[in-house]
């Protein structure tokens, strides 16, 4: 099967200001079927914000009607595929600046993969897993599958180490991500949000040696120690910068890594070359 | 190459930091040298700083020891604030110390040392601090609640708690570090304006964009009700910054 990709989408800009690229791989935008009324102002918070950060690729993802036709971790078909539509608008809107990853959801198996199909037709550059159905689970062989096919990454939504279920997800965590990464060593895998709540050390143990699953630093944990066995685990070359909901946590873990005089190939690494590599973006 | 650092306002004061070890997890250097570090190295003149081993001590007042003899070199810039635990003999002395000490303000933590928040011993102290006319500190998490060790069961403290408190004397004066969105506005909205006056917050717990927390909160809690809080050593001190920067 032969990726048929629009190069406009693949095509970032370098970085405003002269500064360099800074790739965010977890941003999210949203539409006027959310039920928010505020949801213009939101999206247009995010991109001043990034630019003021320097952000020169939003990496995003739209997860169906955000709950408010279908659950946000459990959209409905038709929401996600108004969802993925008004994501491809958004890119078109600002080309360059943003491109769009394609949301399924592994219960609807056709879907899942018409959708991703649609999406990469038109220029979307990665697929979005949320926490419909747990990442170890057959169902989400089909997706790695296409996704290793096109040489596109997936993006796990996960809590770092999955105690005990929670309300409204069936969420996932590294191991579970793991286990369908050994199944598909020719797929990327993204284990999401590793400041996003939970013990991220136990997500990092267990990637250690997982040489398909990068890890993105977006979420609102700052906690100090963090970035370092991100570093010690996976490395600078599996580090992919992001944000999520929160854009001044994401700042500050950017600020942070470039206070460790790193270098600057670990430092162009996790601002975006890691980035254009696995998504191969053309910069 | 354009600097986007954020710019960081003169005399700016940290209201939450912390300096000594944490059972569940390791914190890197929590000592007073690396805070100092941090704050020259980010440009925060000063910071209060309570002591993390004094949230588990019985005997508080050995934790206060502990940690004025670690800050003594450091008095230029960093300001102690130790703990009182008002359900152990002896507490007052701690509150009289404080006052003695030149302590800003000083902490307790409720739900760690068994009493009730919204109860007769918080009252009690509230009423000494406000008589010795130093700031109560009030935590209302430590860690985020899905990241904690089987073992860290303390609970988060309730707006009720902060209600009670910032009510059981006219002349107490809170710092309410660690709250989200939602308990400074139940809290705010829950207060008489004379109460809401008495009641400062940190901005640790409050996100930027593209929720945009902190600037709706500027506008509707008042930009003059918050301080920065960066909750060294448990979390980065940049983040302090970037939420200022990002809020306008």
């Amino acid at each position: 099967m032969t990726a048929r990709r629009s190069q406009q989408a693949r095509e970032a800009p370098g970085g405003a200001g002269g500064g360099p690229p800074l790739i965010d791989v977890h941003a999210h935008f949203l539409h006027e079927g959310c039920g928010l009324r505020d949801w213009a102002l939101r999206n247009q918070s995010r991109l001043a914000a990034g630019t003021r950060i320097g952000i020169t690729l939003h990496i995003a993802s739209i997860l169906g009607s955000f709950g408010h036709r279908s659950p946000t971790y459990f959209p409905s078909p038709q929401d996600l595929t108004l969802g993925n539509g008004t994501m491809r608008d958004i890119a078109r809107a600002h080309p360059g600046l943003v491109a769009g990853y394609i949301t399924v959801n592994p219960n609807y198996p056709a879907h899942a993969i018409a959708e991703i199909e649609r999406g990469l037709a038109a220029g979307m550059v990665g697929i979005k897993l949320a926490a419909s159905r747990r990442a170890s689970d057959p169902l989400l062989d089909p997706i790695a599958t296409v996704a290793a096919e096109h040489r596109v990454p997936v993006l796990q939504h996960a809590w770092q180490r999955r105690r005990y279920e929670v309300a409204n997800q069936e969420i996932s965590d590294a191991l579970d991500l793991l286990e369908l990464a050994v199944r598909h060593p020719a797929a990327s895998f993204v284990l999401a949000h590793v400041g996003g709540g939970g013990d991220w050390a136990h997500s990092l143990r267990a990637l250690r040696d997982a040489a398909n699953v990068w890890v993105d630093l977006s979420g609102s944990g700052v906690d100090r120690g963090m970035l370092e066995l991100c570093l010690e685990c996976v490395g600078p070359e599996r580090l992919l910068w992001g944000t999520d909901l929160t854009m001044d946590t994401g700042w500050a873990k950017l600020l942070a890594l470039e206070a460790m005089n790193l270098g600057s190939d670990a430092l162009e690494g996790f601002r975006w070359k890691t980035a254009a590599r696995l998504f191969r973006l053309t910069l | 190459m354009e600097d986007r650092r954020p710019a960081v306002p003169a005399d700016l004061v940290d209201h939450n930091a912390l300096v000594g070890p944490y059972p569940f997890r390791r914190l890197p250097d929590p000592t007073p040298e690396r805070l100092r570090a941090e704050l020259t190295r980010l440009g925060i003149g000063r910071a209060w700083v309570g002591h993390v081993p004094s949230i588990y001590y019985r005997d508080v007042a050995a934790g206060n020891d502990e940690l004025l003899q670690l800050l003594e070199p450091h008095r230029s810039a960093l300001l102690p604030v130790p703990a009182v635990n008002p359900a152990y003999p002896g507490w007052e002395r701690e509150v009289e110390r404080a006052r003695v000490e030149q302590c800003p303000a000083v902490r307790t933590y409720p739900a760690h040392y068994g009493f009730a928040a919204g109860g007769p011993q918080m009252r009690a102290l509230a009423s000494a601090c406000a008589e010795a006319g130093v700031e109560l500190v009030l935590t209302v998490r430590l860690e985020d609640g899905r990241q904690r060790h089987h073992l860290d069961v303390a609970p988060d403290l309730l707006g009720a708690d902060v209600r009670a408190t910032a009510r059981s004397h006219p002349a107490v004066r809170l710092l309410v570090t660690n709250a989200d969105r939602a308990l400074v506005e139940e809290v705010h909205f829950g207060s008489t304006e004379a109460e809401a006056a008495r009641i400062r917050w940190d901005i640790a717990w409050l996100w930027g964009p593209p929720d945009d927390q902190l600037a709706a909160l500027n506008r509707s809690v008042g930009r003059d009700r918050f301080v920065l809080g960066t909750h060294f050593p448990f979390r980065l001190m940049e983040a302090g910054l970037t939420k200022l920067a990002l809020a306008g």
